[in-house]
């Protein structure tokens, strides 16, 4: 059994409600194990305030394992953290070192209002997949699955793009606030199938109207998104993005 | 022996099913329209439950606790899912698929419904390819299969580790064009309290709003919990934070049975627990014994590296005790052999609470294969651990880069450390054949039910199950209920059902607040979890089962005066959804142990030291417990047991071997 030897200060961010202007507010830790992960660190200053008949900090998180898509800290500056390629959930406290200061934010945008301390409204996102991001086909529509071979690049290229969490971490990390990596790789996932051609350039026109009705940014190519998304979602989406959405402003009939 | 009527239609087996759905009452479109269902839960079982229902053209609500419905548990499945499809030609079939599954189960599973899952495993794999989920394929572009514990076939489909992520989100998209539509009315972070009860008939839920904490009624003609399972109970599981029992043990406490709440499956290959602070437990995949070799050195406390134990002093116990299924036996036979090595001292690691997983033996033999594809014949070994690490990467990339990131330690070279931990529970609400609970009007699907798995589920069948509740089977048998109830008209929420039930669930609330003890509501489940996993775990015996049964007794009176939950009801606040949810895990724990020591016999998941075969297999008591234990609450905290008798008249009942 690990014992813990860190000692840690946190700045986090603590905020009522989000009528209630918010503030940093310091914390120290002490004797912190660095093969726990980052929320379980969050568990024992949790249990320290719990303790002192103070208010626990609120935070979203729920799988720990990394791929519910629920975690969503701001960590020294970047989304789930230092590390590449890992949620705040998998992140663990050999990332850092004894004597560190951490400062803990909530995913910030005006898409995403802070609902209290750590935790935000992402429900922006599922109304941009309400608009679009589905194929249309009922229940017991189906045709036998080995009727539609899928070339393996295809598929896996489409499984990529579906790897996306939905946490939101590009929004959080983009200058302008930008959804356009979320609303690309669910477009380009159903675009590279055969089942997603019938509403392709409808979903991208609808997708891309809603994702604009919430208030995101617009994308500037920075990058910064593809750096900072846990499962690596490529840019590559949001070019096939931009390409579908102009190319149905050519040849699609319907405007949406 | 039976005093429950589980509803099985009448005919052979192989064709209840398809008779049932021929003569099963419809509801026309226009009353369908008026007709109102209500779904707690968003996983697979819910989701797909809400979309088709909404399809179909009834008027659903649909709740779950996390902020979106994407996020439900049923996320994180790594492995795969299963379906008779045969496409490998390896001799699969619905019959075969039903067979294993029962025989898995340890002959404890109903065979109507158990067969019907085989028979609509096929639709499944259709419905989600046609909503364009991801499933991994070979080149020829034609679907992929792999092996799973407990068959001999290669029946489960898979996304890489992430088949369950794939699927719900399947589930998910089709749920979110029928919100879109304004056919589903979704409630993200809400969480049912209680279940509404008019004349004897489920007719709507109260739920917390989690943001506002304000407390909400709502009706429906029919109510169905999609809520998954209870494995928190244990504290340590390889569950969500949030996974809980609320939603069913509120509606066991309104009438609804809980059947076989003893069966947990304990999963065999999970990442080790690293030290106190741990909040949860993480799965490594059963695809990955696949191409994992278990073991375990010869000598007692041997503290040598992995890789300086030659391979004369390694034991490979499964494949020593199980020639014929080797490394692939079904998941309560691979937990209690690695207990039994641990316990016996041959345990690796620094806690001595692991056994490995190694894949060198295959990334070496993958890496010959690839070369011979290249034109050479005879490689060396490094380049065939270089080669054959290309392979294995890009079938478990994801589940050793997990690895890599919680233990600090590289699988690829290293072989990895697992024990066995708390993934899945196969108890759950009673249902009868029209997966409706002991509560008219009370549906319950997916992991929440007991209904499919016996004592022990299968690899790769939960996804199948929560997939065929809500995608195949509920929107026909729902019908047969709501074609009775077309007159009913909504009832308002202001009846005095709703205003009592509400008063309960605010009683609670308050309660809970008010306590301002001195313990955190963690420290309570940490208790709580360390009693189930020592005596109501792995192994059970009647003096453990007894002592736990006081402990936790002791345990819910200390809770329910000195837990300390900080804050406010009408905010939201972490800690008050947890209390409650830990005080029905206090419940819960004690009915698992009083099932437990009921059960005078060894099946599956549930093993009871008394009963065991002299190689320490599971001794199996048909004469006297091939029955579904079935309990009704009663006011206190007490429980009734009444049984349904099951009867095999398609499948021979043996003792199941897997040599």
């Amino acid at each position: 059994m690990s014992t813990g030897n860190m000692n840690l200060t946190l700045k986090v961010w603590r905020q009522k409600d989000n009528k209630t202007k918010g503030a940093l507010v310091d914390y120290k830790l002490a004797d912190i194990s660095p093969d726990m992960s980052f929320l379980e660190m969050f568990d024992v200053l949790n249990e320290q305030l719990i303790n002192k008949g103070e208010e626990p900090v609120v935070f979203d998180h729920d799988c720990r394992e990394g791929i519910c898509g629920m975690c969503s800290m701001f960590i020294n500056g970047r989304p789930h953290g230092p590390k590449d390629l890992v949620t705040t959930c998998q992140l663990h406290m050999r990332s850092f070192k004894d004597g560190d200061t951490i400062v803990v934010e909530p995913w910030r945008a005006a898409a995403f209002p802070v609902v209290k301390d750590l935790t935000v409204d992402r429900s922006a996102f599922d109304r941009v997949i309400a608009a679009g991001g589905f194929i249309s086909v009922n229940t017991g529509n189906a045709q036998d699955a080995n009727n539609l071979p899928i070339p393996k690049m295809q598929a896996d290229a489409a499984f990529e793009a579906a790897a996306c969490i939905g946490c939101g971490a590009c929004v959080a990390t983009c200058k302008n606030a930008s959804a356009m990596l979320f609303v690309s790789a669910k477009i380009s996932q159903l675009a590279l199938l055969p089942q997603g051609q019938p509403e392709r350039y409808r979903r991208v026109q609808s997708m891309v109207a809603q994702m604009d009705a919430e208030g995101f940014g617009n994308c500037t190519n920075t990058g910064a998104c593809e750096a900072e998304c846990p499962k690596g979602i490529s840019l590559e989406n949001i070019a096939r993005m931009n390409r579908d959405f102009a190319t149905a402003k050519f040849i699609s009939e319907e405007t949406v | 022996m039976s005093d429950i009527n589980s509803n099985i239609p009448e005919g052979e087996l192989a064709s209840k099913w398809t008779k049932y759905k021929s003569s099963v009452p419809l509801v026309n479109p226009s009353n369908k329209r008026t007709i109102e269902v209500i779904i707690v839960g968003s996983g697979l079982a819910g989701a797909s439950a809400a979309a088709t229902l909404a399809e179909m053209g009834y008027k659903v609500k649909c709740f779950c606790f996390q902020d979106s419905p994407r996020r439900a548990h049923s996320i994180a499945a790594q492995g795969g899912i299963n379906a008779a499809k045969n496409y490998q030609n390896d001799g699969d079939s619905v019959y075969r698929l039903f067979y294993d599954t029962i025989k898995g189960g340890d002959y404890r599973a109903r065979e109507a419904n158990v067969h019907r899952l085989a028979e609509v495993s096929a639709n499944i794999i259709d419905q989600c390819v046609a909503q364009g989920v991801p499933l991994a394929r070979e080149y020829g572009g034609l679907l992929d299969n792999r092996s799973f514990g407990g068959t001999q076939v290669q029946r489960t489909f898979y996304a890489a580790g992430q088949t369950g992520q794939q699927l719900l989100l399947g589930a998910y998209s089709a749920l979110e064009r029928q919100i879109g539509m304004g056919k589903v009315e979704m409630y993200t972070r809400h969480e049912m309290l209680e279940v509404v009860k008019i004349d004897g008939k489920a007719r709507g839920i109260i739920a917390r709003n989690l943001i506002t904490g304000e407390i909400e009624r709502h009706f429906g003609h029919a109510v169905v919990l999609g809520t998954g399972g209870y494995g928190n109970v244990f504290y340590l599981s390889t569950n969500a934070m949030g996974s809980n029992v609320t939603a069913a043990w509120k509606a066991h406490k309104q009438g609804a049975y809980f059947a076989n709440p003893c069966y947990t499956q304990i999963h065999p290959t999970c990442i080790p627990v690293s030290g106190d602070h741990q909040s949860k437990l993480t799965l490594m995949s059963e695809s990955l014994r696949n191409d994992g070799r278990i073991w375990v050195p010869k000598k007692k406390d041997d503290n040598r590296k992995a890789s300086e134990i030659p391979e004369d002093e390694r034991d490979y116990y499964l494949e020593r005790r199980y020639p014929a299924f080797g490394n692939l036996v079904p998941r309560d036979v691979a937990s209690r052999a690695a207990k039994e090595r641990c316990d016996a001292g041959y345990g690796v690691g620094a806690s001595k609470l692991a056994v490995y997983l190694d894949f060198k033996a295959n990334t070496e033999r993958y890496g010959r294969i690839e070369a011979a594809k290249a034109g050479n014949h005879n490689p060396d070994k490094e380049t065939c651990m270089r080669l054959g690490t290309a392979v294995i990467k890009e079938k478990y990339g994801n589940l050793f880069d997990m690895y890599a990131q919680i233990t600090g330690e590289n699988p690829y070279e290293t072989p990895m450390r697992i024990y066995p931990a708390v993934h899945y529970t196969m108890g759950g609400l009673w249902v009868d054949y029209n997966l409706m609970t002991s509560v008219p009007g009370l549906y319950c699907t997916g992991e929440a039910n007991f209904s499919d798995h016996g004592a022990n589920r299968l690899g790769a069948s939960a996804l199948m199950q929560g997939l065929a509740d809500g995608y195949f089977v509920l929107p026909y048998t729902i019908g047969a209920y709501l074609s009775k109830e077309i007159s009913t008209k909504a009832i308002p929420t202001d009846h005095p059902a709703f205003v009592e039930a509400e008063e309960r669930a605010v009683g609670i609330l308050n309660k809970l607040i008010n306590i301002k003890g001195t313990k955190s509501v963690d420290h309570f489940h940490k208790r709580l979890g360390h009693i189930m996993w020592e005596k109501c775990g792995m192994a059970r015996n009647e003096k453990g089962l007894k002592e736990a049964i006081e402990e936790i007794r002791a345990l819910r009176a200390e809770f329910w005066s000195e837990v300390r939950v900080p804050g406010a009801i009408n905010e939201l606040n972490p800690e008050l959804e947890k209390a409650g949810r830990v005080a029905d895990f206090i419940e819960l724990g004690e009915l698992m142990c009083i099932d437990a020591l009921n059960r005078n016999e060894s099946c599956g998941g549930h093993f009871r030291e008394e009963y065991q075969t002299e190689e320490g297999e599971a001794l199996r008591d048909d004469v006297n417990y091939a029955y579904v234990a079935a309990w009704e609450f009663k006011e206190g905290v007490n429980f009734e047991l009444h049984k349904e008798e099951l009867k095999f008249e398609n499948i021979k009942v043996a003792q199941r071997s897997y040599k």
